[in-house]
């Protein structure tokens, strides 16, 4: 798996099996509930892809910062966001991480550096940039950590995002989430090459490839880059590669799309890094963590049930900032 | 002023006539091809490009990376070429990155270069709504684009006009801002099999009624023939015209009925600041100043970024209830408090998550 220098690090591997399970149990509580139509609002399942927060965010501080996409419930949850206030959103609920107004899409938690999610693709990296830019011009180590999927490279403000993160020598952790779809379109059909880390490396950013999504090497690499960019060494570039397990926007399989085949998901689903992470865990210390997990889940989806919806007036709040 | 047909026919829905309107075209002018997000993928841009690939080759009907700045100037360029580009977006959010080159290249060249190039450009966009689609999948910019000269730009609402509009969009020599709404795709009506263009600058009355004229756009065109019924209900003869084409706008068509009546409601599908209700009752009242006085009001989206949750999202949009209610107002005298009851618009009660 990895160097193993943390293998033998029980607290360390509790916290990431916690971290991996309860994004995992979220995912899927979400999905059974989906067809009640309690959630009315488009979820793109980070089912599959925890490992990829999980890794990098337990590699950070809480006032570092975080930006993702609209795939964003592992790393709102990585980050150390509410999960009460996170399935209240769902519901559209008044104790909603944005009182009902974001959904699944936009999730939110100033608290814990977990910045607003954006559902127009590649529109967080130059915010993130920006973050960097504003940390540094008040002489602070802040990390900003930027989640995108292997989509938003295409995108030109992923190439300008870098270019000035990297002229101006900026602590961005740029993290390509590689579930090599963007929908139903394989890379294949979007690039000549998928040498994205090569694409970073011009602009004279250090790159690392994580293969299959390994929290461990994502943790390590992610604890010595941190490290760098606080002592100045400018943006960095990881690619993972990892593979959602549902369809692209909503609860459901869709190998019946025939654009992916049953073997290719079979085979991550054989490396699922929350079942691996979890077999280095005696069965006590796992089955404890699965019973306080499912509790505080199921405490969540109880709280979301019971919130209300937000009063009227409030569709005229918030437009402008007091 | 033209007038739907009555007479019988083969009904299909608004995705099929969009399907049929480019196939058709793509059958007899081979210079027509279409790209954007999706297009060829097993969705098939809900089902409008299916199978075009397959029909016409992989080169007419193809994906593209995410880099809509970039494929709207390629669109450009193809056209200033002698193509007939169709560039597909799966929301109309998304043309906020093709703007710096549908507004300074695409609307421009054939002025700024004293028509030595043409850009026979159709941008479809998809206005979504419903099940939480939220602040940034559910916008509707169409009056962005009326501002500009030298953009044309048409939001069909029948399956006939779907058809027929796209058709002329394609055969247009000029840049066509092709505005469609989720909402519609699965509406029927009746369409002709053979070919047809719709002309672009001609409103069409879709209800006669000598009380009130309800002008409205795109989704709300269908909210407003249901407020119109409701208003039937309680002796109020509205007049419902769907301009069709928002530029050019036949301003002619609304002017007369408004004459007629008296009164003119408009109701945009997007929000009313700067927008096509505020185009349209600048022209009308510049039209009967000092002769007559008009009674105008406007609904729209209330003006905030629309919210994911369903009890605020309902307030967000206008609907043939509030529709009818204002209407009534306007009628009879401000603050009848009377509103209809009635379910809520079955597309948007039947539609499901999650896109
Ligand atoms: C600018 C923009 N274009 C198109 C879309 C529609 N869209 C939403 S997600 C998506 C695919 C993005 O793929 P990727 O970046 O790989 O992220 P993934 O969904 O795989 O996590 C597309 C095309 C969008 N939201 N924004
Ligand atoms: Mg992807």
């Amino acid at each position: 798996m990895t160097k193993g220098v943390r293998g033998d690090n029980a607290v360390l591997l509790r916290r990431l099996y916690t971290s991996l399970y309860r994004i995992r149990r979220v995912e899927e509580e979400i999905v059974r509930i989906y067809p009640t139509d309690k959630i009315k609002s488009p979820s793109h399942m980070s089912l599959g892809q925890e490992s990829v927060s999980v890794g990098v965010c337990e590699a950070l501080r809480k006032t570092d910062i975080v930006f993702a996409t609209y795939r964003s419930h592992a790393a709102y949850l990585a980050k150390g966001g509410d999960l009460k206030r996170m399935t209240a959103e769902l519901y559209g609920k008044a104790d909603g991480a944005a009182r009902g107004k974001a959904g699944s899409m936009h999730l939110i938690d100033m608290s814990t550096g977990m910045m607003g999610t954006s559902a127009i693709v590649g529109t967080s990296l130059p915010l993130a940039v920006g973050y960097a830019l504003a940390e540094r011009m008040r002489g602070k180590d802040t990390v900003v950590v930027v989640f995108f999927g292997d989509g938003a490279q295409e995108e030109g403000v992923f190439h300008e995002s870098m270019n000035f993160a990297a002229l101006k020598k900026l602590p961005v952790l740029f993290v390509l989430e590689n579930n090599t779809y963007a929908i139903h379109t394989p890379l294949g059909a979007r690039v000549p090459a998928a040498n994205f880390r090569e694409r970073a490396a011009t602009y004279k950013m250090p790159t690392q490839l994580i293969e299959d999504g390994d929290t461990l090497a994502l943790l390590e690499a992610t604890e010595a880059a941190a490290a760098r960019m606080r002592a100045g060494g400018g943006p960095e570039f990881f690619e993972v590669m990892t593979m959602r397990w549902l369809e692209h926007v909503g609860p459901g399989d869709d190998l019946h799309l025939n654009y992916r085949t049953k073997a290719e998901l079979d085979a991550w689903k054989a490396k699922d890094q929350v079942k691996l992470i979890g077999a280095m865990l005696d069965d006590a210390a796992r089955g404890q963590i699965q019973r306080e997990v499912e509790e505080e889940v199921q405490a969540a989806l109880a709280f979301a049930e019971a919130s209300p919806y937000p009063a009227d007036h409030e569709l005229y709040e918030h437009v402008y900032h007091d | 002023m033209t007038k739907l047909g009555t007479k019988p026919g083969r009904e299909i829905s608004y995705a099929d006539a969009l399907y049929e309107a480019v196939a058709s075209e793509m059958d007899i002018d081979p210079s027509v091809f279409v790209f954007g997000l999706g297009v060829d993928d097993p969705k098939g841009m809900y089902g409008t490009t299916k199978d075009l690939h397959v029909r016409f080759g992989a080169d007419r009907n193809f994906d593209t990376p995410l880099s809509e700045d970039a494929m709207t100037g390629v669109a450009i360029g193809a056209a200033i070429a002698g193509m007939r580009p169709i560039h597909v977006h799966q929301r109309f959010d998304f043309l906020l990155l093709c703007m710096n080159q549908l507004v300074n290249l695409a609307a421009k060249s054939s002025y700024m270069f004293a028509g030595a190039v043409s850009v026979p450009i159709v941008v479809r966009s998809i206005i979504g709504r419903s099940w939480g689609q939220g602040a940034q999948h559910s916008q509707a910019l169409h009056s962005m684009f009326m501002h500009v000269p030298g953009l044309k730009v048409v939001a069909p609402t029948t399956p006939h006009d779907a058809k027929g509009c796209l058709i002329a969009a394609i055969r247009d020599n000029n840049p066509v801002i092709f505005v469609e709404h989720r909402m519609l795709y699965g509406n029927r009506g009746v369409v002709p099999e053979e070919s047809y263009a719709v002309p672009f600058g001609k409103a069409r009355t879709l209800k006669e009624g000598d009380d009130i004229t309800i002008v409205a756009v795109s989704h709300m065109v269908v909210e407003a023939l249901r407020a119109a019924s409701h208003l039937e209900k309680v002796g109020v003869h509205a007049e419902v015209i769907d301009p069709v084409s928002l530029s050019p706008l036949d301003i002619d068509t609304i002017i007369q009925s408004s004459a007629k009546t008296g009164r003119l409601l408009i109701v945009d599908n997007a929000w009313t600041a700067c927008g096509a209700s505020a185009e349209i009752v600048a022209q009308v009242v510049e039209h009967f100043q000092q002769t007559r006085a008009i009674q105008v009001r406007r609904m729209g989206f209330a003006p905030v970024p629309c919210p994911t949750t369903k009890p605020l999202e309902n307030l967000f949009y206008p609907n043939a209830r509030t529709i009818a209610a204002k209407a009534y107002d306007m009628v009879k005298g401000a603050d009848q408090h009377w509103l209809p009851e009635g379910p809520e618009a079955k597309e948007i009660l039947e539609f499901k998550g999650p896109f």
